[in-house]
This record gives structure tokens, sequence and C-alpha cells, in this order.
């Protein structure tokens, strides 16, 4: 556990060094900010709740932003340690490979963890200074962070799977992006052609729920824009998640399920691996 | 030194190969260390010293044969808990860059269960306290060797692993280095080093295993070595000016062991050799040509033909 831990503190450090952290918050924290002004301006007086409204575009920004961050901050961690043979001498360290492996993920969960306390949380204690001092529906905001985290973690898991299955640090680059690609982007773009040619006839209420499991960027846009009524209502999808039977729980789970997955293959290709 | 037993192995490899896809870079390597010993692999660049490093380490698998390191296989998971008593110096030894020199040492300082350890002292050690504040991406091939150095002896090592070490280390620090590896020897650890020659600072070793394209030509002490390779001495005699070529009748008619070559630059000296077994004899007959003799030199082949008569498989 010590050196598991070790490893964590390691990873960390370099985070900080490289200036990493730093560099996440401030794009986490201005896009927020930016984004909770601007959302704030439309509902005017009118707004039923002020960071319930924040929470739809924030959403919308993570999906695409955290996946990119994460797999940025993962794609290069094993096969990078392959290629320049540092791998090699921490293995003759009293060190298990999986620790190696958890411990690199723990670093990197807490890299994201500060990036995002920092930039998101940051974001809305300036916006609810400069509102009223409304701190109201800040539960959806709550889990708006902490599921943005898991997700990360998902992204950091597929990260680690790609770099320890490839040869090359260029192509662990350009596979990150691929997944990035298909995961954030080409998925809904499919399912949303589909659902426009099918007209309801296959897909149905229960294969669209299905499908929205598939994909975890898509369980975490449900899991936020469904959950609390207040988002819910404003973001136009009312209901839809109880409709489909998706409780938070079992959306959480799914998305859980994403990080385990990752993390378990990685793991086995790892111990097999000859260096 | 058969008369070890079993017991006292601290590495034991038998009939192991290792191959990758249709290339075979060990074959059939059968040799075992015992605590104490120093030994050194010698062989050019690709004969198979790192594979047999990395399978003694456990991060390779042997393709056939059975390697066993501390009492059992070093790929078995029980085998990272006796990694606390191990130092390995890779070849052409990786660091991460953005560190400095202290933060790299006292991570692995960590790792290794040793965070108390003075890792100042150890930098001092190696000739790096000036640059233990400087990123090791900044070090030069020479620094990270000795950075390299530092970590493998974190924590007192019982068996150590070194490969290449001495490369880039100028004369005096690898002086130095072989002082380091004796005062762990006189505490008992054991160590496998690789070299790609024979030079005379490594004939501080124990043992020699000389390999060639992934198999052993030639194991022993140095002696035996000596004896193995069967290479000639060589003699040079300065007889009394003008008289080299009379001389070299002489020796030439009467001795029919060895060889003489008239070295004829001013008729002064010759050089003759012979092997080991025939050299007291034709000192006997030179000295009993008298005062025309004036200087005799013996030359013992030299550790470099040694190791040359191995791996080209001719006598020099």
């Amino acid at each position: 556990m010590k050196m598991l831990w070790s490893l964590a503190l390691k990873e960390l450090r370099d985070g900080l060094r490289n200036r990493w952290i730093a560099a996440a918050i401030i794009v986490l924290g201005t896009l927020a900010l930016a984004l909770s002004l601007l959302g704030s301006a439309p509902t005017g007086s009118v707004r039923a709740s002020g960071l319930d409204i924040i929470v739809i575009s924030l959403a919308s920004l993570s999906v695409y932003l955290i996946p990119l961050i994460a797999l940025m901050l993962s794609f290069d961690a094993l096969v990078g340690e392959f290629e320049r043979g540092t791998m090699m001498l921490l293995l003759t360290y009293p060190i298990t490979r999986w620790q190696v492996i958890m411990g690199k993920f723990l670093g990197h969960v807490m890299i994201l963890f500060i990036a995002i306390l920092a930039g998101y949380g940051g974001a809305i204690l300036i916006m609810i200074m400069l509102t009223d001092g409304s701190t109201e529906g800040w539960q959806a905001y709550a889990l708006m962070m902490a599921s943005s985290l898991v997700l990360g973690a998902v992204f950091i898991a597929l990260g680690y799977l790609v770099s320890v299955l490839v040869k090359e640090r260029a192509t662990a680059a350009g596979t990150a992006i691929g997944l990035w690609l298909i995961f954030v982007v080409l998925y809904d773009l499919l399912l949303f052609g589909a659902l426009l040619v099918d007209e309801n006839q296959v897909i149905g209420q229960q294969l669209f729920s299905m499908l929205m499991l598939v994909n975890p960027t898509d369980t975490y846009r449900i899991l936020n824009l469904s959950l609390y009524e207040g988002v819910s209502h404003a973001a136009g999808i009312a209901g839809i998640a109880n409709e489909a039977g998706l409780s938070g729980t079992l959306l959480l789970s799914v998305m859980l399920l994403w990080v385990i997955a990752p993390l378990t293959v990685t793991l086995l290709v790892f111990q097999r691996r000859e260096l | 030194m058969g008369e070890f037993n079993t017991t006292n192995d601290v590495i034991s490899l038998q009939a192991v190969s290792k191959r990758y896809g249709n290339e075979t870079v060990v074959r059939d390597v059968n040799f075992s260390v015992q605590a104490g010993e120093c030994v050194v692999l010698v062989g050019h660049n690709g004969a198979g010293k790192t594979t047999l490093m990395k399978l003694m380490l456990g991060l390779t698998r042997p393709s056939a044969g059975t390697v066993e390191v501390l009492g059992g296989n070093p790929t078995r998971s029980a085998a990272v808990a006796q990694h606390k008593t191990l130092g390995y110096l890779p070849e052409s030894v990786a660091f991460y860059d953005a560190m400095t020199g202290s933060e790299v040492l006292s991570f692995y300082a960590r790792l290794k269960g040793v965070p108390g350890i003075d890792c100042e002292n150890l930098l001092q050690l190696v000739g790096l306290s000036d640059a233990s504040k400087r990123r090791v991406g900044t070090y030069s091939k020479g620094m990270r060797q000795r950075l390299g150095l530092a970590q493998a002896m974190l924590g007192d090592p019982q068996l150590l692993f070194l490969d290449e070490p001495t490369t880039g280390l100028d004369p005096s620090l690898r002086q130095h280095f072989y002082e380091l590896i004796d005062a762990l020897h006189k505490e008992g650890a054991t160590s496998v080093i690789s070299s790609h020659a024979l030079n005379e600072v490594e004939a501080r070793a124990n043992r020699f295993i000389i390999m060639k394209a992934g198999a052993i030509v030639a194991s022993g002490t140095l002696d035996e070595l000596y004896q193995q390779a069967a290479l000639p001495v060589r003699l040079r005699i300065s007889v009394t000016p003008g008289e080299a070529s009379s001389v070299a009748d002489r020796l030439g008619s009467e001795v029919t062991i060895g060889k003489v070559n008239l070295d004829d630059v001013n008729n002064q000296s010759l050089n003759l050799s012979c092997f080991n077994g025939e050299k007291m004899p034709l000192i006997r007959r030179i000295t009993d040509l008298g005062d025309v003799v004036r200087d005799m030199q013996i030359m013992p082949p030299r550790l470099d033909e040694v190791y040359n008569h191995f791996m080209n498989g001719d006598p020099s």
C-alpha cells in the first residue's frame, strides 16, 4: 500500500511540476465561469434555480472536455515508460504490477479531482458571489462535479488500456484521439441519425436506454440532465431517465463498471507482458 | 568450485533458452552463482547478456529451461518481496527526466522501503552532489550512469545485477565503482556484472562467463580461462648487437620447442613464443647461452587476447 501511495504521489507531483494541473484548472474554471455567466443571462428574472441551469451547459461541456483531459493524462502512462525504459527499472523494485497500475490510476484521479474541484468549484463560488448569493440547486451541481470525476476515471482507465496495448507513444496518442472521437462525437451522431431514420419503429424506449448505457459519456449526460427535476425541466428532457427505468444508482454503477473493466483488462495484459 | 553444495546457490540456470519470434537470443545456458560471488558475464553486444539479466530479474520468462533466483522462480509473485534486497542497473539507464537527481533517488528509496536513507550521502559517493538539484534531463550519460549506480546501491542490496556498469565512467570513477562493489562484497553481497570486454578492472571478479551468440563459450576463474585458452607465452631476449641471428640459429637448431622469430631491426633482439608447459625448459636453454644474452622479458598472454581467443576461436 505504501508503494502504491508513493507512486500515486509521484504522478501527482509530475502533474504539479509540468503545470498540467494548473492548465486543467484554468481551462475548466474559465469555461465554467463563462458558461455560467452566459447561461444565467437569458433566464434573467424568471430563473427557477440558478445552479440548475448552469449544470445543463456545464455537463454538456464536460462531456467533451473531461474525456479529453483524462486521455491526455493517461495515454502515455505505460507505453511511455516502456519506451523510455523506466518501467524495467521500476519493476525490479518491490512493487507488483497491479500496484504500478493502481498507483498511477490513483495519482491521475487525484490530479483530475484537484482540477475539477478547483476549476468547477472555484467557478461556482465566483458565480455565487457575483449574483445574489443563492445556492439553490447545489445538489445537482455537486453531482455534476462528482460524476465528472467518475467520467474522467473512465477515460483514464481507457487511456491505460490503449497505453498497454500499443507499441509506440505516437500510436497511443492517435488511438486515444480516436477513442475520444468515437465515444464523444461519432456515437451520438450515429445514434441521432439512426433515430431520425428509424422514426420510432425499431429503436424503442428499451433499446434507447440500452444504447445510452453502452456509452459512458451518454450515461453521464443522462445522469446529470435527468436526475434532478429542476435540471431536467430546464433541459427539456423531463423524466426520460425515469421512464426508461434508469435510476441514479444504476447510471453511476454503469459508469463505475466502465472504470473497472478497462483497468482489469489493462492489468491482465500488463501481467503477461515481457520487458 | 564444485565443492559448494547447491543450497548455496543464489542463482541457478538450467538449460535456459529464450526466443523472440524466430530469433534465439539465449541458447541452452547453464550456470549457477554462489552467495558472495562476483560473476562477470562477458560478450559482445547482442551476445544475450542483457536478456540473461532480465531472465534472472523475472522481467521476462524463459522459452525453455528453469531459472531460480533466491530459491525460486523470479517471475512468481512472491519474488517481488525479495526485490527489497536486490539492486539493478540497466544498460543505458533511463530516469524520469523532469525530476532532479535527489528527487529520483528519494523516490526509489521510498519504493524500496528505505525512505529514511541518506540520499545526499549516496549522491556524494557517486560524485553527484553538485548536480543533485538539477533535472535529470540535463544530465550527461556518465551522470545518469552514476545515478543508476546510486539507486542500485539503495538499501544495501544482497544481490546486484549490473548491466555494463562502467560504460560512460571515467577511469578514476571506474576504480571507485569497483571499490564500492568490493565493500558490498565484504558484507556478503553477490553480484552479476555484464561487460563487453575483459579489462583489467573487471579482472577483480571471481569468475567469468564468456558468451557468444546467446551461448556460453567458456567459463571459469581467470586462471582457468588462461589454461583453457592455452595461448602461447612470449619471450623477448636482447643479445649482444649483431649476435641475434646466430643466437636464433643456435636456439632454432638445438631447441625443438617454441617458435623463434628474429627481430632484425638491429640484429640484437629476438622474439620467442612457447606454450606455458614449455616455458621453463626454453628459459633454461636461453640462460645456457651465457653472456651473449643481456636481458629477457617474459610476457604472459594479455586478458584481451584470452577474450579474443574465445570470441574468435583463433589464437592470436
